[in-house]
């Protein structure tokens, strides 16, 4: 392979490229039984009766459960109770599962499901979420009062005097859809009770301590009888959080009531009918600038169509709220935001969370106001944006970190040669029938939960006899690398061989609860727990090894497998030392905790420091569109992060690659087209994410400012890379073309979903 | 009736034969590298190799195959039984994340290189429209195909050894 430098390293791989991996599908266990959910057809309904004497009396089934079967808490959630793991008042959304068959075989399960009837008056469904903010529209939850979810606002300055001493005021409209995160695996869970009664959970989640919440719950059982074990997992992008917890909570219940392994393995109808989605915004959106292009003032509304249950809505709108203004500074702000419950689909977490939909907003409204003023919008774009010491629209000082902002722009501005591909663009006219354009976007981005949660991580580093090294935390492997990062950042702090570690893949009963594995704080929380672990670990090593060597335990250094004294050169290796410490009674253990320094939220004002740290990110892309057809083509994309510090390169590139192209998709092909609030296409023929042919050449330029606050130094990277191509798209479909779009997707020929889908099941 | 898999024969009573190929595989002969995905052959997921070419085999039954020769992931492997270079490739060129759609994508990839030593990246993604992934967005993947093409010029003309494994 003299072709390829290697460099690219991930602990998982070899097992992955030989098909070896386990993931939860695949695992097998005797008298193992199989699961599948009942639906109904109904999208809100009060429910009368589930029957299910039928499905018991069906060929190979062993049980039938339903809410009744419940010993602990059917009602659960991160934030509010509402989730129902099976239905026991009212059926809210067309995903709400009445029942759960146990069979000897999958498919006499699924046989069995459909003799399941369900008894239950029709309501009103309400499916609009700002009818549903009216009065007397039908409520999701009447013990709610409302089906408002929640509010966040941002109250900065005075609008009203902003807008007064501006010279241009815009206000315009924008629309997202409703997205699903098409992991390539579906939802999974493996239960059984071991023999010590504990329920074992194998599954598909990004978050083992969520799902043990949910599953100790519905079973009544303290978290310390539920063991959660981290499953290799095919895709989550913040999609394998609640419904993935659900899925493992009947499964749980199956085999607690049963005594025998179950296996739920989801169908992709299931899933993509029961599992939340990304949530669809309505923006309306005000700027009023000088004529010179300064931002005097912004004032937005949004809407976020919740669906029938709460899941994370209010921090997935928070981040919205706080990120309001994109990475500009703007002196006046009021924004008012609505998270509303509808009986559509659920919606909660998906990479981004809240982020792509304002972006797209904010920086279409960029060029909006660029060409209306007619100055550059990359002028508007300097002006304005965030700068070292600037104070975000929540009243946060950016003066403890690198602010990058100006860097990752003009990195990408001059890798992309921008400004030559701007002054070619058609602009919708001349005859060519490709129309070129070429179009930009950039964001800031609050790292990890912010205020939205308490945020603190735990690593343990556990050195063996043999002087091999295991290393464990509370942040789950979901395909991102984040096992193979925390090995790296082991072998860098004790100055060890990466081929010396080996990661421990968390069980929820040994590593302490270190939250759920989203936010791109993986690298960030659990890299700083391993850090600080080694840093400990290192103290006690040091203290053995300055004995060994007679020197001071300060002026020991790890590196290449040794310890050294700093000066005079003499060492001892990494393995006589673990051996002097075995000898002495102690161990070369160590645990480290990193807790995310302080942050603060006032919610009446919306004011506060929302996040300990901020990334930064450009992306920029050209395309043609046909004049004929609309038909986009794209030709090439750049995107510039400032990640802080880059641990595993490949992997940091794959996360770029991947964000993007999930942008793309975002942009141009993706919508869950709903029918009276049933999902149309429930498969990914019809749901199309892109295919290789669809995204173009990408390049990635890692930029690191490592930061303070990190005990790594590095920061973020999954999100920021997939909350920019949406802007970019738009707006380089407005310089090829002259049309703004404020919708997503964007259908340059017209040309809607339904009908896509149609013609594509025709042909 | 039989089929061979992995250059192993196994005879294949009638009834197996309405069975579904994916459970066939992955159940029975207990090979879980291919991967269930969608069902009804939109993702690739399920891809095997049939006689070289590949076949999404989730709407395939296991009478479809016999007498023909299926590769899977387990069956591709490397000159002295290591990694195949078309695996190492993938390695090295950071193309795995969550790897469910890997063992189809290499397998996928296998096939055009055996057909077409030298392709260009766009006759690759060409190749590999077949075969969804959501986490890289093909970038590396294409990379590792364009990498390892050159190891297939030496393969000489006819069935490749590594398609015929030994058992």
């Amino acid at each position: 392979m003299a072709d390829v430098i290697p460099g690219a390293w991930r602990n998982d791989a070899i097992a992955k490229v030989t098909g070896r991996t386990k993931y939860a599908d695949d695992l097998k266990f005797v008298n193992m039984v199989y699961a599948a959910p009942v639906y109904s057809d109904f999208v809100h309904a009060r429910l009368i009766a589930v029957h299910t004497e039928n499905a018991e009396r069906a060929e190979g089934v062993v049980r039938v459960l339903t809410a009744r079967d419940v010993p602990g808490a059917n009602r659960y959630g991160q934030i509010v109770h509402d989730f129902r793991v099976f239905a026991d008042d009212k059926i809210r959304y067309h995903g709400d599962v009445v029942a759960l068959v146990i069979a000897h075989t999958r498919d006499q399960a699924i046989r069995a499901a459909d003799l399941v009837r369900v008894e239950a008056e029709p309501l009103p469904a309400v499916l609009d979420p700002e009818e549903a903010l009216r009065e007397g529209a039908p409520l999701v939850h009447e013990d709610h009062g409302t089906n408002l979810i929640n509010t966040h606002r941002v109250r900065r300055g005075d609008v009203e005097s902003g807008f007064r001493s501006s010279d241009l005021v815009i206000e315009e409209h924008f629309e997202t859809q409703f997205v699903e995160h098409a992991y390539m695996e579906p939802e999974v869970a493996v239960c059984r009770v071991r023999d010590d009664g504990v329920v074992e959970v194998h599954g598909s989640m990004q978050h083992p301590f969520s799902t043990r919440r949910f599953v100790s719950a519905l079973l009544g059982m303290p978290l310390s009888e539920v063991e959660v074990i981290g499953t290799p997992m095919g895709g989550g992008f913040g999609g394998k959080d609640d419904t993935a917890a659900i899925v493992c909570a009947r499964a749980a219940l199956a085999a607690k009531l049963t005594g025998v392994p179950v296996k739920l393995m989801y169908r992709r109808d299931w899933s993509i009918r029961e599992s939340y989605k990304r949530h669809p915004y309505r923006v309306s959106y005000k700027m009023g600038l000088t004529r010179d292009g300064m931002i005097k003032a912004v004032q937005c509304r949004i809407v976020a169509d919740g669906g029938a249950y709460c899941s994370v809505t209010p921090w997935v709108t928070w981040r919205s709220t706080v990120q309001c203004c994109g990475p500009y500074d703007v002196p006046n702000v009021h924004c008012d935001t609505f998270g509303v419950y509808t009986n559509n689909i659920v919606t909660g977490a998906m990479r981004g969370f809240g982020s792509p939909q304002m972006n797209f907003v904010v920086d279409s409204m960029i060029e909006i106001v660029a060409n209306r003023l007619n100055i550059p919008a990359l002028d508007i774009r300097r002006k304005n944006m965030v700068k070292q010491g600037s104070v975000t629209i929540t009243g946060q000082a950016l003066d403890d970190h690198t602010v990058a902002m100006g860097q990752v722009l003009d990195t990408v501005v001059k890798e992309f040669d921008y400004e030559t591909k701007l002054a070619r663009c058609a602009h919708g006219k001349g005859d060519e029938e490709e129309q070129y354009g070429v179009g930009l976007a950039m964001s800031y981005r609050g790292v990890s939960l912010g205020a939205e949660g308490v945020d603190f991580c735990a690593a343990m580093i556990n050195v063996q006899a043999d002087g091999s090294v295991l290393v464990e935390t509370g942040i789950h492997e979901n395909g991102q690398g984040a096992e193979s990062a925390m090995v790296l950042l082991t072998a860098q702090e004790l100055g060890i061989r990466k081929e010396r570690v080996r990661y421990r893949r968390a069980s929820t009963s040994v590593i302490p609860d270190s939250g759920t594995t989203v936010a791109s704080r993986g690298t960030i929380m659990g890299g700083g727990a391993v850090v600080l672990a080694a840093k400990e670990l290192r103290q006690k090593m040091a203290c053995v090894a300055a004995h060994m060597l007679q020197c001071s335990a300060e002026s020991i250094i790890f590196r290449d497998e040794r310890l050294m004294a700093e000066g005079n050169g003499n060492a001892v290796t990494f393995d006589q030392t673990v051996e002097e410490m075995f000898r002495r009674k102690q161990f070369p253990h160590a645990f480290g905790v990193f807790q995310a320094p302080n942050v603060t939220w006032d919610e009446d004002h919306g004011q506060g420091k929302a996040y300990f740290t901020w990334v930064y990110g450009c992306q920029a892309v050209e395309l043609t569109v046909n004049r004929t057809t609309g038909k986009v083509s794209l030709l090439n994309a750049i995107a510039a992060h400032d990640v802080g510090r880059a641990v595993n390169r490949e992997m940091l590139e794959g996360q770029f690659f991947g964000g993007m192209a999930m942008g793309i998709g975002y942009a141009l092909h993706e919508e869950l087209v709903l029918d009276g609030g049933r999902i149309v296409n429930t498969n990914l023929n019809t749901y199309r994410i892109p295919r290789s042919l669809d995204v173009p050449e990408m390049k990635a330029i890692i930029v690191e400012n490592p930061d303070p606050h990190s005990p790594s130094g590095a920061k973020s990277i999954g999100e920021p890379t997939n909350e920019l191509m949406a802007p970019a798209v738009a707006n380089a479909i407005h310089n090829a073309t002259g049309v703004r779009h404020h919708r997503l997707p964007i259908r340059p020929g017209g040309t809607s979903t339904r009908a896509r889908m149609r013609k594509s099941v025709g042909g | 009736m039989t089929i061979t898999v992995n250059g192993r024969d196994y005879p294949v009573h009638e009834a197996q034969g309405e069975m579904r190929l994916i459970q066939f595989i992955r159940e029975d002969l207990d090979l879980t590298g291919v991967k269930n995905a969608c069902d009804i052959g939109a993702c690739g997921a399920c891809t095997l190799l049939v006689d070289e070419q590949p076949m999404r085999i989730c709407t395939t039954r296991v009478k479809d195959v016999a007498g023909h020769r299926v590769l899977t992931i387990e069956g591709l492997r490397g000159d002295g039984g290591g990694l195949h270079p078309l695996q190492q490739a993938f390695i090295d060129a950071g193309a795995i994340q969550c790897g469910f759609c890997t063992p189809g994508m290499v397998l996928t990839a296998h096939a055009l290189l055996l057909h077409h030593a030298r392709p260009s990246r766009a006759e690759i993604r060409r190749a590999i429209y077949t075969n969804l992934c959501r986490c890289t967005g093909y970038q590396q993947i294409v990379d590792a195909i364009e990498a390892a093409a050159v190891c297939y010029e030496q393969i000489p003309h006819g069935i490749p050894e590594t398609l015929n494994p030994r058992p």
